[in-house]
This record gives structure tokens, sequence and C-alpha cells, in this order.
């Protein structure tokens, strides 16, 4: 039997705002999988973003239930969310949200501050994975003084830095040229298949989606039944 | 474990103008506050390294200073013969009777003149001050219209310098002597012969106040008491330790006036600090967002920002004490209200001065710093990211 690592039912997030109601996420019901690797994909405003963050507890469902790596999020305080988030949760952004004063292995290192390591294995892991992302001659080098595809590998680096079962990353390619983003997708289909990593990926890029073991859809809030397309 | 110092650090070195403009505010309020505690803490040196512990100083009742106390030469005759008063090897009581006025002397700073105490005595006078040696000269003779000067004077006026005359009462008088009285307010006098004064001055009966020394410390406290309740001499008496302390006092309206001042400075310099804070807050909303993602709590971001104002208002703390540092030492007068004399004191800015300093900085930054980083920590992760 497969080990559930997302379980989402009836999940609705609805947006109030002055008098209008947004409903950005509609009665999902969604089973991600240990080791699987989920594009999802749908057009601008589908709530493709709004699910990958109920599913990182950086935001509450207004309706329904959702449990991450057996956790019911909802029961935990905002302290214990934060740990659980740095223990279990890599977050890989669009924008890469580097800190523009912290280098490289700084930056990397940031996560593992939360941890028990002491400085010098704090430093050897984070070197292991700028490494893995063939930065590991770059820990030196300030954000600004690295191109785009090199800032989103160290942000890569930092989402795994803490050995994370899970993974998920909203449009990491959305900023990238084509070269910079084919590095970027094959650093998290190496993650996928070789580190057995869980990875959710939010992307309006067919091509991109193609590295993923699994495609879903939403449209308009709704999670498309597996297999099927959108109707245009 | 927290967000790493160095990315406080990094950010306000990254942002150094205004870094600097912030705790240059902060190190004025702070170099204000020193300069006035300095002040006031040279003045409190000059005046308690005057008082003996064994020393009572008799004044006519009601008097708060020599200069407005009148004491009788039969009056003293009274007073000498008091059981407890010590005696010197001659076997004389070490009771000396003095008077004390003032003379205006043309100053460097002031053409005008400045008032200068001049203080008429004995030898049995000059005896019981051991704390005083000549450093130049030598002491006035009886009988002689000499003046022997304060160090701090003798720098401050250059009209009494060694073998100069100094014109006042009736005639003229030579500077025979300079004398180093330590840390004493003595250094602000003239002493001269007490029956010279006393007669130029038309007060050869009625004269100052009256020192006397007590042969210990218990025997000073029965002393003061025995005088006080002396119905018949009619005088009151005090330590002399006690008559100093209480002449700190003329420092007060200043210390007022630069308190009121540094309060002013201090709540425009936190206001400076908190709104350094809040830009930084705004301008790192998204870092801020990124930080909780990562899974810093909300307690470790306001702890972060509450740090980093706090650094700042350290720098500024450290660069107040800097400022003020040139003035260790400096000797300056101040019309002492009391006596309306001048008394020369040094500001001494020592560690626990500076120390009040960065910790009165610190207070400064930790208040400005509270508000932004406390909302800071309220930010919502998603809101944060937005924020451009
Ligand atoms: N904080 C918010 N307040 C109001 N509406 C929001 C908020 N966040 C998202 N929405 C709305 O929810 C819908 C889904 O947004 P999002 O999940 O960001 O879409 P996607 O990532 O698929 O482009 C959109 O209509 C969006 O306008
Ligand atoms: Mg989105």
């Amino acid at each position: 039997m497969e080990e559930t690592v997302i379980q989402a039912r009836a999940l609705t997030k609805e947006f109030v705002r002055d008098e209008f109601h947004i409903i950005a996420l509609q009665d999902v019901d969604i089973d991600i999988h240990k080791g699987e690797f989920v594009a999802l994909m749908g057009p601008s405003g589908s709530g493709k973003s709004t699910l990958l963050h109920l599913i990182a507890a950086m935001d509450y469902a207004t309706g329904g239930e959702i449990r991450v790596l057996g956790e019911n999020l909802r029961a935990l305080s905002d302290r214990e969310i934060a740990r659980w988030r740095n223990h279990n949760v890599g977050f890989i952004f669009q924008q890469f949200n580097l800190i523009p004063v912290l280098t490289a292995l700084e930056n990397v290192e940031l996560p593992l501050k939360l941890t028990n390591l002491n400085k010098q294995e704090r430093l050897d892991h984070a070197t292991t994975a700028l490494k893995l992302v063939g930065l590991g001659d770059r820990l030196g080098h300030f954000p600004r003084q690295l191109s785009g595809g090199q800032e989103q590998r160290v942000a890569i680096a930092r989402a795994i830095v803490t050995d994370p079962a899970l993974i998920l990353a909203d449009e990491p390619t959305g900023n990238l040229d084509a070269a910079s983003a084919q590095e970027v997708l094959s650093i998290l289909s190496r993650l996928n298949k070789e580190y057995g990593k869980t990875i959710v990926m939010v992307t309006h890029d067919a091509h991109a989606a193609r590295s993923a073991t699994k495609i879903r859809h939403l449209e308009k809030g709704a999670l498309l039944p597996e297999g099927q397309l959108p109707a245009d | 474990m927290a967000i790493p110092l160095s990315y406080n650090l990094r950010n306000l070195v990254v942002r150094k103008t205004t870094t600097i403009m912030t705790a240059l505010g902060i190190a004025l309020t702070v170099a204000v506050l020193l300069s006035i505690l300095a002040l006031v803490d040279g003045l409190r040196t000059a005046f308690t390294a005057s008082g003996n512990p064994l020393h009572v100083l008799v004044m006519r009742k009601g008097s708060d200073s020599e200069l407005t106390s009148n004491f009788t030469r039969t009056g003293y005759q009274d007073l000498k013969f008091k059981a407890g008063i010590a005696r010197n090897k001659a076997g004389e009581p070490m009771a000396s009777l003095e008077i004390v006025t003032v003379i205006n002397l043309p100053s460097v700073s002031n053409p005008d003149g400045s008032n200068v105490t001049l203080r008429g005595l004995s030898p049995i006078g000059i005896e019981m001050r051991e704390g005083i040696r000549i450093s130049t000269g030598r002491w006035f003779e009886t009988g002689k219209r000499e003046v022997v000067v304060g160090r701090s004077i003798a720098a401050r006026f250059p009209a009494s310098t060694l073998g100069q005359k100094l014109r006042f009462g009736r005639g003229e008088w030579e500077v025979v002597g300079i004398m180093d009285a330590g840390k004493s307010a003595n250094n602000s006098e003239i002493f001269a012969d007490l029956n010279q004064v006393s007669s130029d001055f038309q007060r050869t009966e009625v004269l100052s106040a009256a020192l006397v020394r007590a042969a210990d410390a218990v025997t000073a406290a029965a002393l003061v008491n025995d005088i006080n309740n002396d119905q018949r001499l009619n005088m009151g008496a005090r330590t002399e330790v006690e008559y100093y302390e209480s002449q700190t006092s003329s420092a007060l309206p200043i210390q007022f006036l630069g308190m009121f001042i540094s309060a002013i400075m201090a709540v425009g310099s936190s206001f400076a600090a908190m709104n350094t804070m809040y830009a930084a807050v705004a301008r790192r909303a998204r870092e801020i967002g990124t930080l909780r993602v990562l899974g810093f709590s909300r307690g470790s971001i306001l702890f972060s920002f509450f740090v980093e104002s706090v650094l700042l208002a350290l720098f500024g703390g450290v660069l107040g004490c800097l400022l003020v540092l040139p003035l260790n030492g400096v000797t300056t007068g101040m019309s002492n209200f009391v006596t309306f004399s001048e008394i020369a004191f040094d500001f001494s800015i020592g560690f626990p001065i500076m120390a009040t300093g960065v910790t009165f900085a610190v207070v400064l930054g930790a208040l400005g710093g509270f508000f932004p980083a406390r909302m800071a920590s309220k930010k919502e992760i998603l809101v944060a990211l937005r924020e451009v």
C-alpha cells in the first residue's frame, strides 16, 4: 500500500473581500502518495497557488479537511507549524526569494539554524546541498552576483537542506529562460527519482509539466478528475 | 536558534545612510546626557573631596554658606574650648576662625571679571588642611599683604601668577604661592592672612565661620549636636562633608535643563529609530514572508527586528560616547549659585557614565524598535510575500 503524503477532502477556500466572495478552491479531493511528482496545471486564477499554500499551511482552508504527512495542520499552533514546515516542507518560489544580504552558502544554511546541528555540520550540509544543484563553486556569492537560474538553484538547495519529505514549487521556472528552466526541472526530477522526494509543482507550462510523473488540472477552483483535460 | 545577527548587521550596512543618520541622532542625545552627567559628577567630586569627615563647620544659624554667615571673635573664644575638639602637637585646639568674601578678578574668558572666593585664615586653619600643598612659591606670612592662589585660579586668571600683584580690598596684594588642593574646591579660592583681610574689609570683630576638628568620627557627631544645642553660642554646625554635599545643589538648574533637553532629544531620536525600523520592515516584507516559510516563528521575526534596532542604537550610543570623550578632564568654571563665586572642576567621563550613555541608547533603540518589530511579526505570510 502506498503511503499517502497529502490527503484533501472537500477542501474549500473562500476569500472574502468587502462584499465580494471569491471561491478560490471548491471541494477539492486529492491524494498524493509518497514518491509522486505531481504537476498542478490550470489557467491563471484557477487556484493552483492557493492549493499549494494550504498544503504548506501558509494559509487555512475555509472548508473541508487536509492532512499532510499524517498531520492535521489545523490542530497545530503557530509555533508548531513553523517547526513542522522547517522539518517537512521545502518551498520553492517563482521569484526565488533569496535573502539579498546573505551569501549562497548562508542562504542555504538559514533553515538549519532551527535545527540542533552545530556550525560545522550546518556548513557541511549546506555545501552538500549546493553541490547537488551544481553550485559548489558559488558558495560565497551574493544573490545579486548570480544569474536567475543560479539563484533558483540556490533556492532549491535551501528548500532541500533540511531533507524534507515534501517539496512544493510554485511556478519555479516562470522567471527563467529555457536553458535555466531545463536545469531546474532536471534537478527536481533527480530529487524525485534518486532521493524519493514527493514533489508538487505548480506550472502552466506543458513542457515543464512533462518532468512530472502525474499531471492534475484545476479549473475555476475545481480539480478535474485524473486524466481529464480542460474543455478547451 | 534565531535568525543570525549577521543578517541584521549587513542590513544596517546596506542602508548605511539611514543607519548613520539615525545613529547620529541617538549619538547627539547621548552626548547631551553624558555632558550633563559628567558636569554633575565633576562638580560632586570637587565638593566631596573638599570635605573632611572630622571637620565641623560652624556658621550663623540658618546660614547655608560661609559667605552669608557671621561669626564673632567672642563666639570663637567660647567655641574653641568645647570638649571633643582635637589639639595639634603644640596643644592648641584645632579650631580656625575664618573670613570668607568674594572679590572680582579679570579672567581669560571674562575681561569684566569673575567672582572668586577669598578666604582669610590663620596658621591653624592651614595646618588643618593637610590636603593642600604649595606647588610653587610659599605660604603667605602673618601680618603681610600676601596671598596664595588655588591651582585653578592660577590657570584661569592671568593676573594671579606668582609675583604678580592683585588689587582688592584697600590695595595691592602680592601672589607669593600657588597651592594644589587635589580635587578640592579650595583650588578655586585665594587664601590670605585672617587679620589682614578682616581689616581690609572692615570686619575685624565679625568674621564668617569657624572650622573645628573633632578628635574622632563619633566625637564629630557629638560636637555637632553640642554646638547646635548651645543657646549662648547660638550657632549652627554641620560636618564639612555635609556642607559640601549640599553645595552640589548649585548644579541643579543646569542639571535640570540638561535632562530636559536630553529628554526631548530622546523622544525625537527614539521616533527616528522607529521610523527607520518601520521603513526596514516595509522594505523587507518579502524576506519576512520567506523566513516564515523557512520555519522561523513570529517570535524570532520580532526578536530579529528588535535586535536590529538595538544594534543601531548601540552604534549611536558608542558614537555618542566618542563625541564627549574629548571633554574628559577638561577643566571648566561654573558659577556656584550658593557662594556666588566661581568653582573650577573637571568633567569626568568615566566608565560608569559611558555605561549609562550606552544603556540609555539601548533603551531608546528598544523603545523605537518594539512596535516595528511587532508589526513585522504580525504580518501574514501570504500578505508579506505579495508585497514588493
Ligand atoms: N488574498 C486573496 N484575496 C482575495 N482573493 C484572492 C486572494 N488570493 C487569491 N485570490 C483569488 O483566488 C483565486 C485563485 O488564486 P491563485 O490560487 O493565486 O490562482 P493561480 O495560482 O492558479 O493563478 C483568484 O481568483 C485570486 O484572485
Ligand atoms: Mg499562482
